[in-house]
């Protein structure tokens, strides 16, 4: 791909200090992202929720982030002040994450808290915000938005609770959104829904979207293009159309552990890790 | 299938006002059980006195007849919970029978010095509240800092001081060395009754009056036992407000306040702090109702005629009259200040579903 | 302890292993872990320390005090602390304060000791009943620990002792009165998660009674938990036996207990500081001790609750 991406990323880490020593959680992964629909696939503890959270300079101390390159559009994200850095937060990188019931601030209103990201990103009065929103909840599919706009997310369900996060964090258009396991929480009824209005939208407004799951299947339907973690590094890295080229043991033990319709099996396969896969080098998701 | 999840929304608003009230309704029921049990409790701690309370009433000359009939016109001969009955009816009409010390009424003793404790406790609280808040949370968001660790320091300190010697050291400290403050009452003995008496809290009165010397003078002897029993309510407080903002502060949403770009005092404050406000609240709550136990040392201490010192002058004097009738208003302002943080807890707390 | 390697383990390697061999051996495993924790704890362990030096005090009180408590000296009355050999000087009866100090640990410890004994063992024995046996009983039992918690302890100690009557005992019995409902509550809260667990349904299978199971399964788990509590509680009990004693409610003269001695010292407060202010630092340090092992405790026993 010739084109200037969007995020460009070498050699990140993230590392936490514990009593035993370092941990490192994310272990020197590049990758970049362009106007495309990027998943990240891995295991719980692989190291994909805090590649996100990276990006978005998001780890706590004494956690750290470290990388060779973290840059949004040519700007270095890592030399930042924090005061800079929260003028990317939500108005170029948005997140969104696993489940509404606990990502929503349960004692505002949904109004407010979508109203208080456009207000503090773009300055606007509070009768634009407000129309902003609604129109907002509107693209979400949300019906009758004033009266949600009102309404206390414990009196919203699992869908349109993630709806509404999404509404959120697209208010203000931003580049680049990343979606932390966005469906996980869900009914499965829902999934499709909420999963078909992130494409939709990531579409429209030609967005890079950063898809975190431990989904193979989902991920594979739903992205460009795959990067698999495993223990903090990335594993393999493969076009969605071709996953079943994979070549790793690791991508092939995870595709091999999924039950298909087209080919029944008596049992599924359980995956058989190998330390060496620990120890390899990350593979490169730069393009 | 968005206008099915529409539709639940509106149908929750009407059993919700319901829910509440019915909770409201049994909050009540369980209080007022409550409180029924807190006066058989006194009812009984006054029948165990090794006090005769006829003979407090007779005296020690009255002959046999003389003191039956008395025996029989204070019910006494009836069944213990007849007895109980004839208590609480009376404690209803707001008679906790007659001082044996000064010979007027409890009810009209304690309406007098109430004023002068919740004075002294509502000082406290300001005072724990507003330096007890802001250490709590600032303790939570540096977690571990030097900040941190004093605050743990002074609320440790608090918590293992006794109150009564405190008192006396800062009146050691700062009326008898210092000469800062004014010392035990609630005015310099010139300043008395200068003023009408309308709420019973001498810094309102002269305030009303318009009379700034005696509220300048008020003041100089309120300040020393409000800012002891205010450390308390900080102690108290502050910790509370810590571990509620750290449970806050770890919640998801706060990452998502976070990714919304918004600056850290607005995390902190709006979204993290608004989710405690309420709970905050029923932990002021509680601390009033701790500092008007407090009180009861503290009082004995800075000579405040208030209701704690009008408690212990009584057990003193075995006037079993007052000290029942003062523990049953302490215990009931315990559970209406209960209800009351309970009750505002449904309410204003959109999640109490 | 039974062996199969050639080689005997060090008591260390014993405490320190992994693969415990019998009952006793894990619980005495689980033991050392904690210890170890709240060793790195130097907070919890200068309390320790300070209880285990005011232990050793009581106890050889008569070796280690200068004076006898009792003994009046009207002519070196109030005198400052470093005169004649008085280290912390004289109260108003010309008794030496030091020792006076000394003697007085015996009556905290025995306060101390009583009401730790008799409030949880109280809360314990309502609350596994009101958890295990549940309907009306549970109902009864529970109003009754809330018509106790509604109470200001302080205000209904006074009320019992004036009742009661003046003096240690009742004093005891006062602050325990006041003091049993929470260790119901929290006795009753475990009860209720233990009573549906699987093993006691095993146990149940194999016909435990219940007042086996309360005793012999319940009761164990419920201790830790109670322990924390008796320890952080341990601060206020010595407060409140103080201001008992302050208020002339508790020991009577002229046993050297420590509220009392301030009383005493309160008339003198502002010519002879020390007679008051000896004693409310002895107070002070016992009870931040028993706070600063409370915390201490809490982080190794109950985790869920602490939080470093």
């Amino acid at each position: 791909m010739s084109e200037k991406p969007l995020l460009d990323i070498k050699n990140l880490r993230v590392t936490f200090p514990t009593r035993q020593g370092e941990f490192e959680a994310v272990r020197g992964v590049s990758f970049t992202l362009g106007r495309e629909r990027l998943g990240i696939v891995g295991e719980s503890g692989s190291g994909k929720s805090m590649t996100g959270r990276a990006i978005l300079r998001l780890i706590r101390p004494p956690g750290r982030v470290e990388a060779d390159r973290l840059e949004l559009e040519g700007i270095d994200l890592l030399s930042l002040d924090e005061k800079a850095m929260q003028k990317i937060r939500g108005q170029r990188i948005s997140m969104v994450m696993q489940d509404p019931k606990f990502s929503l601030n349960p004692v505002m209103n949904i109004g407010d808290q979508i109203m208080e990201i456009y207000r503090f990103h773009t300055g606007a009065s509070k009768k634009a915000a407000y129309e902003k929103a609604t129109e907002m909840l509107e693209a979400v599919s949300i019906r009758d938005p004033e009266r949600v706009m009102r309404a206390y997310p414990h009196e919203m369900s699992g869908g349109m609770g993630q709806r509404i996060m999404i509404a959120m964090m697209l208010v203000t258009e931003p580049e680049i959104l990343i979606a932390d396991e966005p469906t996980s929480a869900l009914d499965v009824s829902v999934q499709t829904q909420v999963l078909s209005i992130i494409d939709r939208l990531v579409r429209e407004r030609g967005m890079g979207l950063i898809f975190i799951s431990h989904d193979l299947n989902l991920v594979s339907a739903f992205c460009d293009r795959i990067l698999i973690m495993y223990a903090g590094r990335i594993v393999e890295v493969c076009e969605a159309a071709r996953l079943n080229e994979a070549t790793h043991p690791y991508t092939r033990g995870l595709l091999g552990s999924l039950p298909r319709l087209d080919e029944p099996r008596k049992r599924l396969s359980v995956l058989q890790r190998d330390a060496d896969w620990r120890e390899t080098e990350s593979v490169s998701g730069r393009q | 299938m968005a206008v099915a999840e529409n539709n639940g929304t509106g149908r929750r608003a009407s059993p919700r006002f319901l829910k509440v009230l019915v909770k409201i309704l049994k909050t009540l029921g369980s209080v007022l059980i409550t409180m029924l049990g807190l006066m058989f409790v006194t009812f009984l701690i006054g029948r165990v006195m090794p006090v005769d309370p006829v003979l407090s009433v007779v005296g020690e000359r009255a002959g046999k007849d003389v003191y039956d009939a008395a025996y029989r016109a204070m019910g006494l001969d009836k069944p213990i919970l007849v007895q109980f009955g004839y208590y609480l009816w009376d404690v209803l009409h707001g008679d906790f029978g007659i001082s044996l010390l000064n010979a007027r009424p409890v009810a009209e003793d304690i309406k007098r010095v109430f004023p002068a404790t919740m004075e002294l406790a509502t000082l406290g609280t300001f005072f724990g509240v507003f330096i007890g808040v802001p250490l709590g949370v600032v303790a939570a968001v540096k977690r571990g800092s030097w900040i941190d660790q004093v605050a743990r320091v002074v609320a440790l300190v608090g918590y293992s001081m006794p109150i009564f010697w405190l008192g006396l050291m800062g009146l050691l400290i700062f009326y008898g060395i210092l000469g800062w403050v004014g010392g035990p009452g609630r005015l310099d003995i010139f300043y008395e009754d200068l003023i009408p008496t309308r709420t019973g809290m001498v810094l309102v009165d002269s305030l009303l009056a318009g009379d700034w010397t005696v509220f300048k003078n008020a003041l100089s002897h309120i300040i020393l036992p409000a800012s002891i029993l205010g450390y308390y309510a900080m102690a108290y407080i502050s910790r509370m407000t810590r571990s509620f903002m750290l449970e806050q502060l770890s919640a998801e949403y706060i990452t998502t306040a976070r990714v919304k770009g918004l600056p850290e005092r607005t995390v902190i404050w709006r979204h993290a702090f608004g989710n405690i406000k309420v709970q905050l609240i029923t932990v002021i709550a509680l601390s009033y109702a701790n500092l008007l136990e407090g009180a009861v040392l503290t009082e004995t201490i800075f000579s405040w005629p208030g209701i704690g010192q009008y408690i212990t002058t009584a057990l003193l004097s075995a006037d079993m009259n007052a000290v029942l009738g003062g523990t049953v208003v302490v215990g009931l302002i315990f559970v209406l200040l209960n209800i009351f943080s309970d009750l505002l807890y449904q309410v204003f707390d959109p999640r109490a579903k | 302890m039974s062996q199969t390697d050639t080689r005997k383990p060090t008591l260390r390697e014993w405490l320190l292993t992994d693969t415990p061999t019998s009952r006793f051996h894990a619980r005495m495993a689980a033991l050392y872990n904690g210890w170890l924790t709240l060793r790195s704890n130097t907070m919890a362990m200068i309390g320790l320390g300070i209880l285990l030096f005011l232990l050793l005090i009581a106890a050889f009180a008569p070796w280690i005090a200068p004076m006898d408590p009792l003994a009046q000296d009207l002519g070196g009355r109030l005198a400052p602390p470093g005169t004649d050999g008085h280290i912390l000087g004289t109260d108003s009866l010309g008794r030496d304060i030091l020792s006076r100090l000394i003697y007085g640990s015996r009556i905290t410890l025995y306060i101390v000791t009583l009401v730790a004994i008799i409030a949880p063992g109280v809360g314990l024995l309502v609350g596994t009943v009101s958890g295990y046996i549940g309907g009306w009983t549970d109902a009864i039992l529970m109003r009754i620990t809330d018509i106790f918690l509604a109470f200001p302890r302080l205000v209904l100690a006074l009320a019992f002792v004036a009742a009661l009557g003046a003096g240690i005992e009742n004093a005891v019995l006062a602050i325990s009165i006041t003091a049993w409902p929470p260790y119901a509550r929290i006795a009753r809260a475990e009860t209720l998660t233990i009573r549906n667990s699987d093993y006691i349904s095993a146990v149940k299978l194999q016909g435990a009674r219940p007042l086996r199971i309360i005793t012999k399964h319940i009761w164990p788990l419920c201790i830790s938990s109670l322990i924390v509590r008796v320890t952080l509680d341990m601060a206020g009990v010595i407060l409140a036996a103080a201001g008992l004693g302050f208020l002339g409610l508790g020991a009577q003269p002229p046993s050297p207990e420590w509220g009392a001695m301030i009383a005493e010292g309160r008339r003198f407060i502002l010519d002879s500081w020390w007679v008051a202010t000896m004693p409310g630092l002895a107070i002070f340090t016992v009870s931040l001790a028993f706070n600063l092992l409370g915390d201490g405790l809490r982080d190794v026993l109950d985790p869920k609750e602490g939080g470093s």
